[in-house]
């Protein structure tokens, strides 16, 4: 569909029902995965706050689109880097996040994690190397 | 340089969209090409041309359309975060049974590919937000 591979990172870095700011950067996730770019996630800050598990929003009266996240891995988009810091600063550890998975084709179809959590440091590192970043 | 601005705030509430108005005009009269204006969450209010400021502040809607006008500039409002927020052109205002259209002058609206792509094509994306 388009003529190079860039790589993509989408950064989430508030809660996910005070502002819009989430649900309208997986909007953007969702269908940018159809340009076929090499994508990745990065969630820090109170971008953490997206990914816990067992969200329900009824007393608020907003649409849970914690889901939608359940999904990425069948739109190729598997590398979500969550900062650890963040979580530690909010009392917070890979156990409270939603499990998200996707299968590898380049492996028999294995399920396998699409959560990493790294440290700042890492995130770092990782935000050097993308040619293009959007910021929500 | 090749650019690509997208714009994350409302007009008057927030700076972000100043901010990317003098940068984009910058650009602009220093030579680069801005391959694309972007307007996503509340940003897609600096497209209506209902917006009235007093007379003896910016009118930050109508500085875009000139700005677009002058430079053949590609100011495109994201049609999701547009119908959630009110902002309508003449093909949204018959496809969804609305009696009115407020699109301010050299705005139009179009999909969320638009911002994909202007990431692809552009040298540098720059984000105006919060």
């Amino acid at each position: 569909m388009s003529e190079q591979i860039k790589k993509f990172m989408y950064l989430n870095r508030r809660a996910p029902y005070g502002t819009i700011y989430a649900w309208e950067s997986l909007e953007v996730v969702l269908i940018g995965a159809a340009f076929d770019q090499d994508v990745s996630l990065a969630f820090l800050d109170d971008g953490v706050f997206q990914l816990v598990k067992g969200q329900d929003t009824a007393e608020v009266d907003m649409k849970n689109f914690s889901p939608t996240y359940q999904a990425l891995g069948d739109y190729d988009v598997t590398k979500l880097f969550v900062e650890k810091e963040s979580l530690e600063e909010r009392g917070l550890t890979l156990d409270d996040l939603m499990p998200l998975t996707y299968e590898d084709e380049d492996d028999d179809w294995a399920e396998k994690d699409s959560i990493k959590v790294v440290s700042r440091a890492e995130l770092a590192d990782i935000m050097e190397e993308q040619d293009v970043m959007f910021s929500f | 340089m090749k650019f690509a601005i997208q714009v994350n705030e409302g007009p008057y509430q927030h700076q972000a969209t100043d901010s990317a108005y003098q940068f984009t005009k910058a650009a602009l009269e220093g030579g680069h090409e801005v391959m694309r204006v972007f307007f996503y969450h509340d940003g897609v209010n600096n497209g209506t041309k209902l917006t009235t400021p007093p007379q003896d502040d910016r009118n930050i809607v109508n500085r875009w359309s000139e700005l677009a006008k002058k430079y053949d500039l590609d100011m495109v409002v994201c049609v999701a975060a547009a119908q959630r927020r009110g902002i309508v052109d003449e093909g949204e205002m018959q496809r969804n049974g609305k009696d009115a259209e407020n699109i301010a002058d050299n705005f139009r609206i179009s999909g969320l590919g638009q911002l994909v792509e202007a990431g692809i094509q552009s040298e540098r994306l720059v984000v105006f937000g919060d």
